[in-house]
């Protein structure tokens, strides 16, 4: 194996998080290497689009701008490796088409940003149901519909946007079926005005969808999918247990967003569950610091605030880690990042509010009801395990195999934590969360291994005979 | 001041279980302190196999007993761990191996372990999936495998079944000797019980201390890999002459790669870090073993914590100066030995002459503090 290559600093994650951290950083003068495992900087909001060439929207061009900065900047830039490995020190072991990479950093910033939570019922797994992330994808950067008429669902702005990118890509939406009531919207608002742009960007798709005659169902949500080999009709129920049916040909859903933690909790720094923010995050230092020092994380993956803070949590990293290092940087640079940041905190925090976990949604779950869809474990096996005396969330994986698949629970740890706690009475602090292994994505043998001589594998000495 | 209890485990793995279990079917109060939950630690997480090409020469009589146990487990335990009989290879695919292959397979057949040595042509036979390059191989009727994640819950059931009392969340934190009981402090009430067995893992040396005894023990930080499903590749259990390959597909499709190559960790913080050198390591000796697991993608890896003794032999008997204190544990390859041990420690407590003999600590105590 060739030795790791060193770097200042190494950043993982290549959204408006990663990417405004590696530029900041660079700029200082620190050597950075950005690794990310999609073809392009920007993330989950800022995506590159595979077709269109000159995006004509807001987060387009955003996208453009950072990927923009990063080309012509001296950050070494990584895209297209999916990093597996992290350990002390800190070393980044990632897989890519181009084989392994090593590299070494004394410092490191993780922004890898957020999963989806999809809040399991019948039909869930079945074709044409996907959250409203793939359905992003494949507007943005595939240019593809996700069908010819669409059912949006879930909670939060993400439905709009989504019902909205489906509109204008000439496909229909039968319905958004919203979580939410229209008054948790209206209370919302007040904080939502603070940031003029996003509100206006938001209420343009709004609008959208308003304009369309699309309805939008306030206050409920999805019972049921149904279909023969795809999905063909969903059942929507309110929380007082009225059903109508909604004939479709996809269901786009999502439930709010979970932070992408699991670098952290590799490295054994010290975490909180905090359900603000979306989940189990690190306890971080004004300047974005994890309890083990030299560790920072930024953006969604350290607790859901948007891409407004993304960025700027980004910013503020990276100008401590050039500190730390001795560098010069502009002397009001901190003060003024950390006033932008406080400002979008009002809107920041009403947009995490929606997007994260109610109890009540995970307690509707039916029995039968697969949760974990890796290894297909139901509602009614986590609750016997639970009643059996089972409490701890490790133990449950234990005797349930739930969180074993390829997804390691990325998919259903939020509601299986939530499940244990439900049916224990105790506490998420108390109920946990999986213990962080690699590979933090799953890996292929075949890469991991590469192509190697027998003789050159570092095989311990014998056991004793 | 009378005693709870007639015993009193410290330690819920395989040894502590197993002890408990048969104590209390042989007629005692027994009850149970885990600082966790049951089989999480080296009991819950190793890699389940079931092996003699493994084990150490000086246990393979007590190995074949253990596995004839684990193959009847359903009777004798009653809930279901997913033990899988089959046959075991262990391969060379250096000449440097096969002459260790040669040597530690004919002292294991001494010992009694039924193991034949077969080239690569019958070594195909009985494992299809094998890649090229395999020089000679020892081969074994009696392996297999466990699923070790079931352990605690099987045990669970069973000691209940069997009226023991389980304090689990329950860490012991030392133990007091008067008027001929042990007296176990825990965050809460002090357990009294007549007999104390010690058996708590690598934690053992910290716990022996309380009685005044030093045992020092050695932790290994074993890694393990698993890939995520896949169609069937293997049916048998794949070693390599040294040791440092385990490799085995579960009936659910997963492949479990280990055999001993050490991560990062201690006993305050457990098995904390994978090295991705090793980790790379072990799954290229897996995937030179067995081509077709290139396929499958790695799903999971993790550590463990297994502990051993100066001679790398067992700790299971009387603690020396301490009447009707017991320590069990330290067992090499133990998860796969630890039941029928632990059930020969059980024997002695309740007063019977066990099968086979023990392993008193007395062998690995200094001169001085045996004398004393
Ligand atoms: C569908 C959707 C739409 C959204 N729309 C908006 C919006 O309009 N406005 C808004 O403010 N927020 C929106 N959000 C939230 C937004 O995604 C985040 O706030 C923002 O992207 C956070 O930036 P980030 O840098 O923290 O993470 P991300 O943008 O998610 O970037 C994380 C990056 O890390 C990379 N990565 C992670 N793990 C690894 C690994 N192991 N190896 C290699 N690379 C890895 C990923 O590939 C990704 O590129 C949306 C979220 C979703 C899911
Ligand atoms: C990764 C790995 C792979 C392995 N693979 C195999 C294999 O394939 N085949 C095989 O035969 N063997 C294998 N082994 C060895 C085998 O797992 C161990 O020998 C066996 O499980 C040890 O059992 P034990 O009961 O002594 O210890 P443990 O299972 O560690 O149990 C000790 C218990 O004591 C508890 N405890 C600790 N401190 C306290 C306290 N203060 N108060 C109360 N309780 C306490 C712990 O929580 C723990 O539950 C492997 C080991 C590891 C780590």
């Amino acid at each position: 194996m060739t030795s790791p290559q060193r770097f200042d600093l190494i950043v993982l994650g290549a959204g408006p998080a990663g990417g405004r951290a590696a530029l900041t950083a660079a700029a200082a003068g620190l050597s950075v290497i950005l690794i990310d495992e999609q073809s392009a900087a920007g993330g989950q909001v800022w995506r590159k689009p595979w077709a269109e060439p000159a995006p004509a929207r807001a987060d387009g061009r955003e996208g453009e701008g950072l990927r923009a900065a990063l080309d012509s900047s001296d950050v070494t830039l990584a895209y297209g490796r999916r990093v597996w490995s992290v350990t002390e020190g800190f070393r980044v072991d990632s897989l890519g088409p181009e084989g392994s990479m090593s590299c070494v950093a004394d410092h490191l910033i993780v922004a890898t940003g957020a999963h989806e939570r999809v809040i399991p019922f019948p039909g869930w797994t079945m074709p044409g149901v996907m959250g409203l992330a793939a359905a992003t994808v494949l507007l943005k950067a595939e240019g593809r519909l996700p069908g010819k008429r669409v059912v949006v669902a879930g909670r939060g702005p993400l439905m709009a946007q989504v019902a909205a990118g489906i509109l204008a890509k000439g496909g229909r939406v039968v319905a958004v079926v919203d979580r939410m009531p229209l008054t948790g919207w209206l209370k919302a608002l007040p904080a939502l005005a603070t940031q003029p742009p996003l509100l206006a960007q938001g209420a343009g798709w709004m609008g959208r969808v308003l304009a369309s005659r699309t309805p939008w169902i306030f206050n409920h949500h999805v019972a049921e999918a149904r279909g023969t080999e795809r999905v063909g009709e969903v059942t929507v129920a309110s929380a007082s247990g009225d059903c109508h049916v909604l004939s479709c040909d996809a269901l786009v859903i999502g439930d709010g967003l979970v932070p992408g933690s699991e670098v952290p909790r590799l490295l054994a720094a010290r975490m909180r569950f905090d359900r603000l923010r979306g989940g189990w995050i690190p306890d971080l230092t004004a300047d974005f610091e994890t309890s083990v020092p030299q560790l920072f994380c930024v953006g969604d993956g350290a607790g859901i605030r948007g891409a407004l803070q993304a960025g700027t949590s980004g910013e503020l990293a990276a100008l401590a880690v050039a500190r730390k290092l001795g560098r010069k940087t502009e002397p009001d640079q901190g003060a003024r990042l950390r006033g932008a940041f406080a400002r979008a905190s009002r809107f920041s925090d009403a947009v995490a509010a929606m997007l994260s976990g109610r109890t009540a949604d995970v307690a509707r779950i039916g029995p039968d009801t697969i949760v974990c869809r890796c290894e297909d474990v139901r509602r009614s096996e986590i609750d016997a395990a639970t009643a059996e005396g089972m409490h701890d969330i490790n133990q449950i994986k234990h005797v349930t195999r739930c969180g074993m698949g390829p997804c390691q629970g990325r998919m259903c740890g939020d509601t299986v934590q939530e499940l244990v706690s439900l049916g224990s009475r105790r506490s998420r602090e108390e109920v946990g969360a999986w213990t962080g292994r690699p590979p933090l994505r799953p890996v292929p043998l075949g890469e991991l291994v590469g192509s190697f001589d027998y003789g050159d594998i570092p095989v311990p000495e014998p056991a004793p005979l | 001041m009378s005693a709870r209890y007639d015993l009193c485990v410290v330690g819920g793995g395989i040894h502590g279980c197993t002890v408990a279990l048969f104590a209390a079917r042989g007629g005692m109060k027994v009850v149970l302190v885990e600082r966790g939950s049951l089989c999480r630690e080296a009991s819950g997480v190793n890699a389940g196999t079931l092996t003699m090409q493994m084990t150490r020469v000086a246990l393979i009589p007590y190995a074949l007993q253990a596995h004839a146990m684990w193959a009847s487990a359903a009777t004798w335990l009653g809930h279901d761990v997913g033990v899988v009989v089959c046959d075991g290879l262990s391969l060379a695919f250096t000449e440097a191996e096969a002459a260790l292959l040669s040597y530690r397979a004919g002292r294991r057949r001494e010992a009694g372990a039924p193991i034949d040595l077969i080239d690569a042509k019958a070594a195909r036979l009985v494992e299809p999936g094998l890649g090229p390059g395999v020089l000679l191989a020892g081969h074994c009727k009696v392996d297999g495998f466990a699923n070790a994640y079931l352990t605690g819950l099987a045990y669970r059931r069973a000691l209940i079944d069997a009226g023991v009392t389980i304090l689990e969340e329950t860490a012991a934190t030392d133990v007091q000797r008067s008027q001929g009981c042990f007296e176990v402090d825990t965050m809460g009430v002090p357990v009294k019980a007549a007999r104390l067995v010690i058996a708590g893992g690598v934690w053992i040396e910290g716990m022996l201390g309380w009685l005044g005894v030093t045992l020092p023990i050695k932790v290994l930080v074993n890694q393990l890999a698993v890939t995520e499903r896949q169609r069937p590749v293997m049916r048998t259990v794949i070693g390599i002459a040294s040791g440092l390959l385990s490799l085995k597909q579960y009936p659910h499709g997963t492949t479990v790669i280990g055999g001993g190559w050490q991560a990062r960790g201690d006993r305050e913080r457990g098995g904390y870090e994978l090295l991705p050198d090793r980790l790379v390591g072990n799954v290229r000796l897996a995937c030179h073993a067995i081509p077709a697991l290139k396929e499958a993608r790695l799903a999971r890896a993790w550590a463990g914590l297994e502990a051993e003794t100066r001679d790398a032999l067992p700790a299971v008997g009387p603690v020396p100066g301490v009447p009707d204190a017991y320590v069990c544990g330290s067992v090499h390859s133990g998860y796969t030995s630890g039941p029928y041990l632990a059930r020969l420690l059980a024997e002695r407590i309740l007063g019977r002459e066990p099968a086979m003999p023990l392993f008193p600590i007395d062998r690995l105590l200094d001169p001085i503090e045996r004398a004393a």
